[in-house]
């Protein structure tokens, strides 16, 4: 790489560092905000006194959160959710992928399930249409409501275009020793695409951790409520009315750190997986991160 | 019935038994082949049978948009209105309002998002030093990780008298602004927290394609005497130009995504008038006032325009950037 030492040079990696280093800041001055209120006790915070530091350090408000029945039960079926989705999406894109990354000679029809599979990213029925499906279904207030229809085509293309990788002399290898494509799949797709499917596992995972449409609309008992869900209820939609109030709910509703303690609460699984998922970015460019 | 059915069967049969008299079937390879390759098929299945259920018997449903919809009928026998649903939606005061908030918030957000991005990932792209610009990196991607129920959340609290927002104020000795309450003021939120979310996330796509330009480019650009903004102006923004392109395509099918998640967690009624979007419209029409026919055609019109501005997008980024999907 080219150096030059002179002062125009220096004077803008000064400014420029300079400015990177306050939109890092800034990135997190709301996450440090945010954790100092919920360390802080309930007077400090309505008072307005908690910038950066907690003021009053206390656990109170995260002990009153370990107690709620109700942010528990939240918490297990997001757990639930994330699991199980992110289990049954992974096995439904990876069976998919496989026959989709033969080409149309190898596998017949092949190109009609493929735009059968393209054409619902292109055209879709809708918010109503959908919700009239998942009704009529009898799956309202299951938890299936929340992990079907379990396949995204988006993920199912990404990696397919990483199974049209594998070297095809390994393939063929397998069949000729008499292994089935199901064998061959599972032995030699698979294994070398680890990072393609660590990839859209991770991603999967925080994207049904954060879902919460899906279970405010198709969840008619809140105490089936995802813990998205539930903490929009606390959080955003305070004037909500048809709730059952929890106690901690009614506290929320009038405390500042009690609700910053339930919205740090609802971000450390994520925080937690992101060292995992900064490792995986480089992968999911290559995979095409142009559709997030 | 009972004859066409019967000569049906018939037919069938004869088909299946020329099949099985197919000469290369007697092909002990073909057989073979074939023997292994009813597993692909099966393989496909159970995504198909998924993709029939939620994905096409919905599409089957937007005929809801020219029905009386009565959930106890559904799509099949609910009685047809012709475009009743359609008069009454375009006659709605509400319609062209969020037509219009829909257009304007979403061309905002895609045009400031891909601006600042494009520039982060330029002046990145200067940082040699990779602890320093790997973590500010890890910084600025992550709310794109965060829900927008915690975003807004987290927004609510700072913009409250209370917060972050409400103390600058009252140090510059500010009049306190409700932001979220004022229509002036909600499209801008928008716009902002829009970037916050996802300008760091939206910058990796054109960091990797700085970092596949030639450095030799750079190298005898600095020969010929470029100083570093005309490397940048000379070198690297003709670098990522294909990927600016791109984008720029792609984008074009997101002019109606105005962003439900973050436009349902953040409006409230004082702000329908600048805030509303098809999407929460169809929403507060279709699953709270239960008025599923109009609903659903506000849904259908957004997915058919959607539709045909995602097939001219695709158009456009395969013919300017070689962009295929598949």
């Amino acid at each position: 790489m080219v150096r030059e030492k002179d002062w125009r040079n220096t004077l803008f990696d000064v400014f420029n560092h300079v400015f990177i280093l306050g939109l890092g800041l800034l990135a997190l001055a709301p996450l440090i905000n945010l954790l100092a209120i919920s360390l802080s006790n309930s007077a400090a915070a309505m008072g307005g006194y908690v910038t950066f530091w907690p003021v009053n350090f206390t656990f109170e408000n995260y002990l009153s959160i370990v107690k709620s029945p109700a942010i528990y039960r939240a918490f297990l079926i997001s757990v639930e959710r994330t699991v199980l989705g992110t289990a049954i999406s992974l096995f439904l894109t990876i069976i998919t992928a496989y026959p989709l990354s033969k080409s149309a000679r190898e596998f017949k029809g092949r190109n009609i399930f493929m735009w059968l599979l393209v054409f619902t990213l292109l055209f879709e029925g809708g918010l109503i249409p959908y919700f009239m499906v998942i009704r009529s279904l009898g799956l309202l207030n299951t938890i299936w409501a929340l992990i079907v229809p379990g396949v995204s085509a988006w993920s199912v293309i990404l990696l397919m275009n990483f199974f049209r990788e594998v070297p095809r002399e390994l393939e063929e290898a397998a069949l000729l020793d008499g292994a089935s494509h199901w064998q061959t799949l599972w032995r030699i797709y698979v294994p070398l695409s680890v990072p393609a499917i660590a990839t859209l596992a991770l991603f999967a995972a925080v994207w049904h951790w954060n879902a919460w449409f899906d279970g405010m609309i198709f969840m008619t008992d809140n105490a089936n409520y995802p813990l998205q869900t539930y903490l929009r209820t606390v959080v955003i939609d305070l004037n909500s009315t048809t709730i059952q109030m929890d106690v901690t709910k009614v506290d929320a509703l009038s405390q500042r750190a009690l609700r910053a303690a339930m919205i740090f609460v609802a971000t450390v699984p994520i925080m937690l997986i992101y060292p995992f998922l900064q490792r995986y970015f480089v992968t999911g460019i290559k995979l095409g991160a142009v559709k997030g | 019935m009972v004859a066409e059915s019967q000569i049906g069967r018939k037919d069938g049969e004869q088909r299946w038994g020329a099949w099985l008299r197919v000469p290369a079937l007697a092909d002990p390879k073909t057989r073979a082949y074939i023997l292994r390759n009813w597993s692909l098929y099966a393989m496909l299945a159970p995504t198909l049978i998924l993709l029939a259920i939620f994905a096409y018997y919905p599409m089957y449903g937007v005929v809801m948009a020219f029905q009386n919809y009565n959930p106890g009928l559904g799509f099949v026998r609910s009685p047809w209105v012709g475009l009743a649903n359609f008069e009454r939606l375009f006659a709605s005061p509400a319609f062209p309002r969020v037509i219009g908030n829909t257009l304007i918030i979403a061309v905002s957000k895609l045009v400031t998002g891909q601006i600042v991005a494009i520039a982060l990932a330029l002046l990145f792209n200067e940082i040699r030093h990779v602890p320093f610009k790997r973590t500010m990196q890890n910084l600025l991607y992550m709310p794109h990780f965060l829900s927008w129920v915690v975003l807004a959340g987290i927004l609510m609290d700072i913009l409250s008298p209370m917060g972050l927002a409400g103390k600058v104020q009252q140090a510059l000795g500010m009049e306190p602004i409700i932001f979220l309450g004022s229509n002036f003021w909600f499209r801008p939120v928008l716009v902002v927290t829009n970037l916050w979310k996802e300008a760091g996330w939206s910058m990796i796509i054109y960091l990797a394609a700085l970092l596949a330009i030639d450095p030799d480019l750079y190298e005898a650009a600095a020969i010929d005497g470029a100083d570093r903004f005309q490397r940048i102006r000379y070198v690297a923004i003709p670098g990522i130009m294909t990927t600016i392109i791109l984008l720029a395509c792609l984008n074009l099918g997101d002019v109606l995504q105005a962003g439900f998640e973050q436009v349902f967690n953040l409006y409230n009624p004082t702000v329908y008038e600048t805030g509303d979007i098809i999407d929460t419209y169809v929403y507060r029409m279709g699953l709270v006032q239960a008025q599923f026919g109009v609903a659903a055609a506000a849904g259908l019109f957004k997915s058919a325009i959607g539709f045909v501005l995602i097939v001219i997008s695709y158009r456009l980024a395969d013919r300017y950037a070689g962009y295929r999907i598949f």
